[in-house]
């Protein structure tokens, strides 16, 4: 819930209510470890797309919106669970440590 | 106008249950255990019948007691759950969710020891264990108070400066399965139109619109509840909930005069009930049904001349500490009987609370003394309360020398 000036009590919603919406909530700086897509290997099947809790998957369409051309993940979210890496068949996602 | 009124012989769980009957909440939760499960065995025995509209839930524990009420007020509806001792022990973390998010929860608690060792009467230690959690708690002395104050605490509680869930406390056995004559509302629509025939819905503002606070798909904006907050804002939300209970008092009385235009009974302020304080040289300070026996005994030492009042606390939480304050001013002997312990401290829960606002006093009493008493069931009877009247008389005589704490019934 950080960023931006910090409100008083009286200034935000009572009972714990977000008063923002979650797509302002960056969860990416939690990672630990960082999920990166080789994508030589990736085949497109999308389970990553699928298991991702955090919808932290992108995927670019082709243009005719037939297939996905590209699968990316959204690193301002990705709190770096490894779930994709863990269920890609292919073994295309390698979780590799974050350096800050 | 005093409103027509029914005569019933009914136990202090029998007239919450009759309580609920009236106010008909739209969920009920409970798990059985003594000494409140006539409660809800009653008021199953209402839902059964088709005499209330009321949604029961069975559920498996008090745990998931108090979560399904969670659930159900989070939704907007009006809600009711009932406990005692290790039952409302178990329900220790989710007291605290219900209060941050500010649902207005009506809770009876037919007080009992904890274990152990395994105990099924009467002390405050159950609902004392629960006192940081915020709610406000209000303490009864028989079942007529405790009809009573289970409709005043839905009005209370609902009220849009509140949104805080109440306990309503009554002595297990003492108060809970003892009979008596009480007055009940012949027509339960006279307390519907007092509570509101509906729970009112507290409404916020957000994202520049006013939303309803509750959990409505239907909502303009819809809301998440109970959700992650870290240091950057949590001390904020509990400010918000310190605010709301300094709201507390003011409508605690209004609740308690607004029901006496009604019934035709009231109980002090709402906040204290003092009986014979303001003239009275010893004052005994003292929750739930042993005000009564304390009374009956005081009677007799003001016939003789004898000044000793006796100060009903009925709203534990939050503390009426200013008022306690003004009226123990100047006081000889204040003698507080406190109906649980707390090894290690140095008094009682209650007397904690007196011991406090006494300090701020410009006017302190020349001598206080705490009485631990009637713990797990142990009887505070006439005879004893007499002799401990005695002690604080020679105190205030200067024939015997105060105390911190001593305890009562108990074999030294």
């Amino acid at each position: 819930m950080s960023g931006g000036e910090l409100k008083k009590w009286h200034e935000i919603p009572i009972a714990g209510i977000p008063w923002k919406f979650s797509t302002e909530y960056k969860t990416g700086d939690w990672r630990s470890e960082r999920p990166i897509i080789n994508h030589n290997k990736c085949v497109k099947c999308l389970f990553c797309y699928i298991y991702c809790p955090e919808m932290s998957i992108k995927i670019n369409w082709t243009s005719d919106g037939s297939r996905p051309e590209k699968v990316e993940v959204d690193y301002e979210f990705c709190k770096g669970c490894g779930i994709c890496a863990e269920v890609c068949p292919v073994k295309a996602i390698n979780m590799e440590l974050e350096k800050r | 106008m005093v409103e027509e009124q029914v005569e019933m012989l009914l136990n202090g769980d029998f007239a919450v249950a009759w309580a609920w009957k009236h106010v008909e909440p739209d969920v009920v939760a409970a798990f059985p255990i003594t000494p409140q499960t006539l409660i809800v065995e009653k008021f199953a025995e209402f839902v059964a019948n088709g005499e209330v509209r009321t949604q029961f839930i069975n559920v498996e524990s008090e745990h998931s007691a108090i979560s399904a009420m969670v659930g159900a007020a989070a939704a907007g509806a009006r809600t009711a759950t009932a406990t005692a001792a290790n039952g409302l022990q178990l329900m220790h973390e989710i007291l605290y969710i219900v209060s941050s998010m500010r649902l207005p929860v009506m809770m009876a608690v037919a007080n009992r020891a904890v274990s152990g060792p395994i105990n099924i009467h009467c002390d405050h230690t159950d609902a004392m264990g629960q006192r940081d959690a915020g709610w406000i708690m209000l303490f009864t002395e028989d079942a007529q108070e405790a009809y009573d104050t289970t409709i005043q605490a839905f009005k209370i509680s609902e009220n849009p400066d509140v949104l805080l869930p109440t306990m309503v406390c009554l002595d297990g056995f003492l108060v809970s399965h003892t009979a008596m004559n009480l007055k009940v509302f012949g027509n339960p629509k006279i307390v519907k139109d007092f509570v509101g025939e509906v729970r009112p819905v507290a409404r916020i503002k957000l994202m520049g619109e006013e939303v309803e606070l509750s959990l409505n798909p239907r909502n303009k904006i819809p809301l998440t509840f109970g959700p992650f907050c870290y240091y950057d804002y949590y001390f904020e939300f509990k400010r918000q909930q310190i605010e709301a209970m300094k709201a507390v008092p003011e409508i605690v009385e209004r609740v308690n005069k607004e029901y006496y235009e009604l019934s035709g009974r009231l109980y002090g302020n709402g906040r204290l009930v003092p009986w014979n304080v303001d003239d009275a040289d010893i004052v005994a300070v003292v929750m739930g049904s042993a005000a009564g026996t304390l009374r009956w005994v005081a009677r007799k030492y003001r016939e003789r001349g004898t000044k000793i009042g006796i100060l009903k606390v009925r709203m534990f939480r939050p503390f009426p500490w200013e008022e306690v304050q003004k009226l123990l001013e100047n006081k000889e002997v204040v003698a507080v009987f406190d109906r649980a312990q707390d090894a290690g401290a140095m008094v009682g829960p209650l007397s904690l609370e007196v011991l406090s606002a006494l300090y701020y006093s410009k006017n302190r009493p020349k001598n206080t003394v705490t009485y631990i008493f009637g713990l797990g069931g142990r009887d505070l009877t006439p005879e004893l309360a007499e002799k401990t009247f005695e002690e604080l008389i020679r105190i205030k005589e200067g024939k015997e020398k105060p105390f911190i704490k001593k305890y009562i019934g108990v074999r030294e």
